[in-house]
């Protein structure tokens, strides 16, 4: 789960970060009131959604007046910012965060990720702020610092300082500089977050640290433990469909593609997937509906497929193991006669009981096109797709 | 032989008593599983589907002997499972349990190094669906007909994925000497690499298939490792070449979050490994048999 901006800062200045004053408004009123509160003569106004390249999108503005602020806030509430990792449907802005602005001498990068090779939290950090970490690892992979984390005892000051001398900061500002990293591995240890990145981490002209951009994602399997970042929770964010399907215990990612995928196991969705492309189609969505595939899961599924107004056609194929072929039938016929079915649906069923399945759906009279290999089923599919796309 | 697990392998049930475990273990004694009891704290002294219930692992070891455990307990508490299952000594286990914590995962990992090699535990999973050596004995949630006996070694992350491998593998006369579930999570018991070594050694194993997805490094470490240390063919196939970057798809693992972890990129390097890489998920059994045909 990915929460916004202001709630990272909030959350990562309780561990000892130092962040600028700031504070939120959903309305341009709001905003140049926040910026009285604030003081100063500079104000940056932040479009907080759940996307990183914020400012490339346009959606961050520095203000030297509060009618600026105003001004600015007016033009991002309620504005569809579209960055490279919102994809084009992009995502609507809700809430400001208004914050002082900060004369910036330098730019630190530093991140805080679950390193799947070690298996365990390892700090990136760079010298060369401001940019992100793939462009870094492709144009200066030398200024990248790595150190991972003992999880037995958890990160050490030693290891901080370490970070810190290699970034070059100066001495007045190690202290500031380690408490700010250790803050940060202690946010993510207790709140089972599963990344924590300030980017940039400024040197100020004044010679402070400041955390200018804060992100932290949180495992979604230790949600359980924390009900305060539940809370946190922005579903404005979400995809609506993801979200829905969610809810209701199926794993959906939208794509760009015609044909509709009901699948369960999440890597048997992928491989089907693949036989799609394989076979000149593309899929509309990943879908897994988790391996009982039981009538009220299969019927959940169409909806939310057929929700999608690009699909053109339905693959259907279950792997049907202690779950047999004729359960699983059964709910592909329950769910068909509710629906009114208007697109092509092809079915591939292998498993346990997978004659009596098939002679079921066969059975059934319903216009169902069957496949009995996933070959075949792909085949079937893309077929179905062009004919219903003339 | 097969791998980690055979007839007279003595196994024992964390969570036997509640719905999925009692579902799940009355299945596996059906295929002819040894389960000599199970694990419930505060139902200690009943006995459940015939067999003797503990509160503890240790007891559990004590009174049975067991060398080998299977996991059903909840998210919350099935790190603490796993830790009790390798501290009573515990040599195979098998996490099915999906959505344990990340960080609970680098505990257990870390809790695990305090073994001497010779006493460590080998866990698979979580969040897969267990460990067949078919004919023999199976730990997991998967159908056991799907299998048939044979000499083909089958490591993989996902569940229905694997059947699918397993029975296009039986249509077509080929058979598997076991089949190890390493689970859809990012951070895992033990990796594709871990059981390569395994089946290197096993004489009943003439070939191994990799079935790997988007993700992580783990294909990448096997294949490489399999190119220098492997006297046996390895047969591969990566799932997610359609998988956008930055998503996840169903698995918590199945994420490209970083250079490396494309299911294209997985291909390449497996192929330049020398890996024999399965075109597509319809093509298993061909590619397999190609490889055996070479070998004998």
């Amino acid at each position: 789960m990915d929460i916004h901006e202001y709630q990272s800062k909030e959350i990562l200045s309780e561990y000892g970060v130092p962040i600028a004053a700031g504070g939120l408004a959903y309305s341009p009123e709001q905003a140049a009131y926040r910026a009285t509160e604030i003081g100063g003569d500079a104000w940056v106004v932040k479009a907080q959604i759940h996307s990183g390249a914020r400012g490339k999108a346009g959606g961050i503005k520095v203000c030297k007046s509060e009618d600026e602020v105003a001004k600015a806030a007016e033009e991002l509430l309620g504005k569809k910012l579209v960055t490279h990792q919102t994809g084009p449907q992009g995502k609507v802005c809700h809430r400001l965060y208004v914050e002082a602005g900060c004369n910036i001498d330098r730019e630190i990068y530093m991140a805080f990720v679950l390193d799947r090779q070690k298996e365990s939290v390892t700090v990136v950090a760079s010298a060369e702020g401001g940019m992100e970490i793939e462009q870094l690892a492709i144009e200066k992979p030398d200024s990248i610092i790595k150190i991972a984390v003992e999880a037995a005892v958890g990160m050490q000051p030693f290891q901080a300082r370490e970070i810190v001398f290699a970034l070059g900061l100066d001495k007045s500002q190690v202290n500031q500089a380690v408490t700010t990293i250790l803050g940060c591995y202690r946010a993510m240890r207790d709140l089972d977050a599963n990344m924590v990145e300030i980017n940039p981490l400024v040197v100020t002209k004044e010679g402070n640290l400041l955390a200018v951009d804060a992100k932290m994602g949180f495992d979604d399997n230790a949600l359980f433990r924390h009900s305060q970042i539940s809370e946190l929770r922005d579903k404005s964010q979400e995809d609506i469909r993801e979200m829905n399907a969610a809810d209701r215990g199926l794993s959906y990612v939208g794509l760009d593609g015609n044909i509709g995928c009901i699948i369960n196991g999440a890597g048997l969705a992928m491989a089907t997937m693949d036989m799609i492309m394989h076979a000149g189609g593309e899929p509309a969505n990943f879908l897994d509906i988790g391996g009982g595939a039981s009538p009220e899961r299969v019927s959940k599924a169409f909806n939310l497929v057929l929700s999608d107004d690009n699909v053109k056609c339905i693959l259907i194929n279950i792997f049907a193991g202690i779950n047999r072929c004729d359960w699983v039938a059964e709910g592909i016929i329950q769910a068909v006669q509710k629906i009114e079915l208007k697109l092509p649906v092809v079915v591939r069923l292998s498993g346990t009981n997978v004659e009596q399945g098939r002679k079921m759906l066969k059975d059934s009279g319903l216009p169902l096109i069957m496949a009995e290999t996933l070959r075949e089923a792909a085949d079937k599919a893309v077929a179905a797709w062009k004919e219903n796309s003339k | 032989m097969a791998i980690h697990l055979k007839e007279t392998t003595k196994v024992l049930v964390q969570g036997f008593t509640g719905q999925i475990g009692s579902f799940h273990s009355a299945d596996m004694i059906k295929y002819g599983t040894n389960i000599v009891g199970g694990v419930t704290p505060g139902k200690g002294g009943m006995k459940h589907l015939d067999k003797p219930v503990f509160n503890t692992m240790k007891e559990a070891v004590e009174a049975t002997e067991a060398e080998a455990s299977i996991i059903f307990v909840p998210p919350p508490f099935a790190a603490d499972s796993i830790m009790e299952a390798a501290d009573a000594g515990i040599k195979f286990c098998v996490s099915i349990t999906d959505g344990i914590p990340s960080q609970d995962m680098i505990r257990v990992k870390r809790y695990m190094r305090r073994y001497k090699e010779q006493d460590k535990m080998i866990l698979t999973g979580p969040n897969c669906a267990g460990s067949i050596s078919p004919g023999k004995s199976m730990m997991g949630i998967m159908p056991g007909h799907i299998y048939s006996p044979g000499n083909v070694g089958l490591i993989g992350r996902s569940g229905t994925l694997g059947y699918e491998a397993a029975s296009q593998m039986k249509e077509e006369g080929i058979g598997i000497s076991t089949s190890v579930g390493i689970g859809g999570d990012p951070i895992n018991g033990s990796s594709f690499k871990d059981h390569l070594e395994f089946f290197e050694q096993d004489d009943e194993t003439k070939a191994v298939v990799l079935i790997g997805e988007i993700g992580g490094p783990q294909e990448v470490e096997a294949a490489m490792w399999a190119k220098d240390n492997m006297k046996k063919p390895v047969i591969g196939y990566i799932a997610g070449l359609t998988a956008p970057k930055g998503r996840r798809m169903g698995h918590a693992g199945a994420i490209i979050s970083a250079v490396g972890e494309s299911a294209a990129e997985k291909v390449e390097i497996l192929q330049e490994c020398g890996v024999s890489v399965v075109p597509n998920p319809s093509s298993f059994a061909p590619v397999v048999k190609g490889v055996l045909d070479k070998v004998s």
